[in-house]
């Protein structure tokens, strides 16, 4: 039934896909915002390095005899020493014109004193970072302002951040793999609660119509609402039916006995060959009528009793005694004997009324399909489970419609001019599924049907 | 950079004329179709053996050796840059100021350990610590001198025996001889007392080690402070006359470095030849590399040489550089 049913999306997909989206995004914003961060703080260390070296040689400027005089210590250069080797350039100033060190480094803004400035600058191929520091001397006569700006390439710098990226790249591949093993398991968690009542209708009978009666969450709840009042009236409406297939069968029941009794009256009573042939016709008719009649009403009694079985413990061998010997008259009239064998405990626990009513029609269609001069035998066994074999010689069932039989109004494709509803092995198999049985037919190898009620 | 162009300008008339050479030596045939040129101030002597296993696995290739003192080798290569394929020089400084300012190549390709190299452009290659050598007959029934402070001790109590007799680098002529001096002044104050002493001798001035061994061995002068060792040691096993002292209070240890130019139109053998010295080193057998390796004065005494760092430059620094100068002069030019 599920491949006619349309598809669009699956929930499962759907939200794993937003899950592990969400955990992607996440993962990929941690990676920048933490990455942003520590440039920021590594630059952040190299600035406060530099700055540290502009000091130390600001501090050694002093004037002599109105010169300035700059015997910076070692250190100012030693401290920007890196594991990458880096290049550093300096540009000693005074007054704005180059003193010492390398032309072209960033020029330093007048007026700004205690204040140092960082800039990043193209230096000779390089990316520099330059930091900028001013200092004013006070001389005899005028003031002197001497500028350093000490730049220091960056290669530490990015060795420092790539090694950061890398690691921050781990933890946030790290991030989403758990995020979506998390997703994953809550995914399956929610749709195993769809699945559970998938399951529990999917194993119902084809009978059971009750409501759900076990606890699911609570979104569920509406969805397993609207089932159960689904059912229930569909289960309302079924039975409406089947009550009415009873009603109308009952009914005809009466007035086709009184038009049987009349026709056979009639037969009895005129000679002409044309009209005996047509009474003969229209008695068959009748006949056929009335135990479709029987049969549907059959029918309804063994699906209301198959609801509530009528439990008591049933001898089958007595049982089946019993019926032979009412049906014996009727196997007479057609010249074919009834045998029962038995002779093994056939001890029960079931509704005898839905049993007997199982064996006769099994025993009615052997009827039908006998041949004259035959023996229908009826053999009670416990091998390997209790059984009874109902067999005949008869044409037996083409083989091609074997497993189609016992559906509702099913007759075989060999039944023309035999009287029958197709409703005979539906009764059998509908009783025997009520007791947990199952109705086995089969063709015997040395010819003749043989249809066998497991309990 | 200014410092420089004055440099430059200063020195113009001895360029203006044919550049004039220490030594100059071409290894393997003039006419081979590829030449490697290699700026040094290391004494041919040195490298010939070096030079020659270079090229015995080369047939096409000719090296031609130029010599020439430090301060100069930077202003002849900071002008041709394109010229020159291997720099090689003692002068620690002025070869890292090389590196930093782009003009050496990065040779990736060679492996070396994290304190001997910077930035994969400069490599070092010898451990050479400065000495103090004397004349060994000048001081029979004298305390040989085991420190510093021991020498200006000798010194003073002597200046009738070494009045006019002692030699150091002429700091203002000698790249090599301005790393040591910074260095030493760097390391203490007995630096400066000790050029007091010798400026008060009347002290002979130098621009090589090769100038002032030289005139040890003939006996012109009977001390030399600050000259290599490695050249001492070479003529001291020759010449009894000699005993080279390493001053064990603090040492000055330089690592001679290489460097290939970034202009270099042989790059690959530049390289090759780079990787070929530090191979050599390590090897240590001292026929094929007469200098002292690496690790000749790293492991034995736990000497530490000077370390290659941007702070070579401070002493660089024209502001720097005029101070310290004024300050040697004032030491050790007295005048009478």
């Amino acid at each position: 039934m599920t491949e006619d049913v349309l598809v669009s999306g699956s929930l499962r997909n759907r939200l794993a896909m937003i899950l592990t989206g969400g955990a992607a995004v996440l993962a990929i914003v941690i990676f920048v915002v933490v990455r942003g961060y520590a440039a920021q703080i590594a630059q952040e260390g190299q600035d406060n390095i530099l700055s540290a070296s502009v000091s130390s040689i600001l501090d050694a400027a002093v004037l002599r005899d109105g010169m300035v005089e700059l015997d910076f210590p070692y250190a100012s250069l030693s401290m920007l020493s890196t594991a990458a080797d880096d290049r550093v350039f300096y540009a000693i100033y005074e007054d704005g014109v180059l003193l010492s060190g390398y032309a072209g480094l960033d020029m330093p803004q007048p007026g700004q004193t205690d204040e140092k400035t960082f800039a990043s600058l193209q230096y000779d191929g390089a990316t520099v970072r330059v930091a900028t520091g001013t200092r004013i001397l006070i001389g005899a006569d005028v003031p002197r302002q001497v500028s350093v700006s000490v730049a220091q390439t960056q290669d530490a710098l990015s060795e420092t951040l790539n090694r950061i990226s890398r690691n921050v790249a781990v933890f946030g591949a790290g991030f989403f793999a758990l995020s979506t093993a998390l997703s994953f398991w809550a995914t399956s968690t929610t749709i195993g609660q769809l699945s559970r009542l998938t399951n529990s209708v999917t194993r119902r009978g084809p009978q059971d119509l009750s409501p759900f009666r076990k606890p699911v969450p609570s979104e569920m709840v509406p969805l397993v609402g609207s089932l159960n009042s689904l059912m229930s009236r569909l289960d309302q409406s079924l039975k409406q039916s089947e009550d009415f297939i009873a009603e109308a069968a009952h009914r005809m029941r009466t007035p086709l006995a009184t038009v049987r009794s009349n026709a056979e009256a009639t037969f009895q009573r005129v000679e002409n060959p044309e009209n005996r042939n047509s009474l003969r016709s229209m008695m068959r008719a009748i006949d056929e009528c009335s135990r479709a009649a029987g049969q549907l009403l059959d029918h309804a009694m063994v699906t209301f009793r198959a609801e509530n079985l009528d439990r008591e413990t049933v001898d089958l061998e007595e049982m089946l005694r019993e019926l032979v010997l009412r049906m014996t008259p009727v196997a007479e009239l057609r010249d074919v004997a009834l045998h029962l064998e038995g002779g093994v405990p056939a001890l029960l626990t079931g509704d005898p009324v839905l049993l007997q009513n199982a064996f006769r029609n099994l025993i009615d269609n052997a009827l039908k399909y006998a041949p004259p001069d035959t023996t229908i035998v009826i053999r009670v066994h416990n091998d390997p489970t209790l059984a009874v074999d109902v067999l005949d010689r008869g044409p037996g069932f083409p083989p091609d419609e074997i497993d189609l039989l016992a559906g509702r109004f099913v007759r075989g494709s060999d039944t023309k001019g035999r009287i029958g509803s197709g409703l005979g092995l539906t009764i059998a198999q509908d009783v025997v599924l009520a007791h947990g049985g199952a109705l086995v037919l089969s063709n015997r190898s040395e010819g003749g049907a043989c249809a066998t009620l497991q309990f | 950079m200014r410092y420089f162009a004055v440099l430059i300008l200063a020195l113009l008339p001895v360029i203006g004329q044919a550049q004039v050479w220490e030594d100059r030596k071409v290894f393997g045939a003039a006419t081979a179709p590829r030449n490697l040129q290699i700026l040094s101030s290391t004494d041919t002597s040195f490298f010939a053996p070096i030079i020659e296993s270079f090229i015995a696995q080369r047939a096409d290739l000719s090296v031609e050796y130029l010599v020439t003192g430090t301060a100069e080798l930077d202003d002849v290569f900071r002008q041709n840059p394109d010229r020159f394929d291997v720099v090689i020089s003692s002068a620690m400084d002025l070869q890292l100021k090389l590196a930093n300012d782009g003009l050496a190549q990065r040779l990736d390709g060679l492996s070396h350990p994290e304190w001997a190299q910077w930035r994969s452009s400069l490599f070092a290659f010898t451990t050479e610590p400065a000495a103090i050598v004397i004349n060994n007959a000048a001081f029979a029934g004298l305390p040989v001198p085991a420190t510093r402070q021991d020498l200006i001790e000798v010194l003073r109590a002597n200046a009738d025996i070494f009045e006019g007799k002692v030699g150091t680098y002429d700091v203002r002529q000698s790249g090599l001889g301005y790393l040591f001096a910074t260095q030493d002044a760097r390391a203490s104050e007995t630096f400066w007392r000790l050029m007091e002493v010798i400026g008060s001798l009347d002290a002979q001035l130098y621009c090589c080690s090769g100038d002032m061994i030289d005139d040890l061995a003939r006996g012109r002068i009977l001390v030399a402070y600050n000259v290599l060792g490695s050249y001492a040691r070479a003529r001291a096993e020759t010449a009894d006359m000699l005993t080279v002292i390493l001053p064990s209070d603090f040492p000055t240890t330089m690592m001679r470095t290489a460097l290939v130019s970034k202009a270099t139109s042989e790059p690959a053998l530049a390289e090759a030849f780079v990787g070929h010295l530090i191979d050599l080193q390590s090897a240590g057998a001292a026929e094929d590399f007469p200098l002292p390796s690496l690790g000749a004065f790293q492991d034995t005494t736990g000497r530490s040489s000077i370390s290659l760092e941007p702070a070579l430059m401070t002493y660089l620094d024209r502001l720097k550089r005029q101070t310290f100068i004024r300050e040697w002069e004032s030491a050790i030019i007295q005048g009478p």
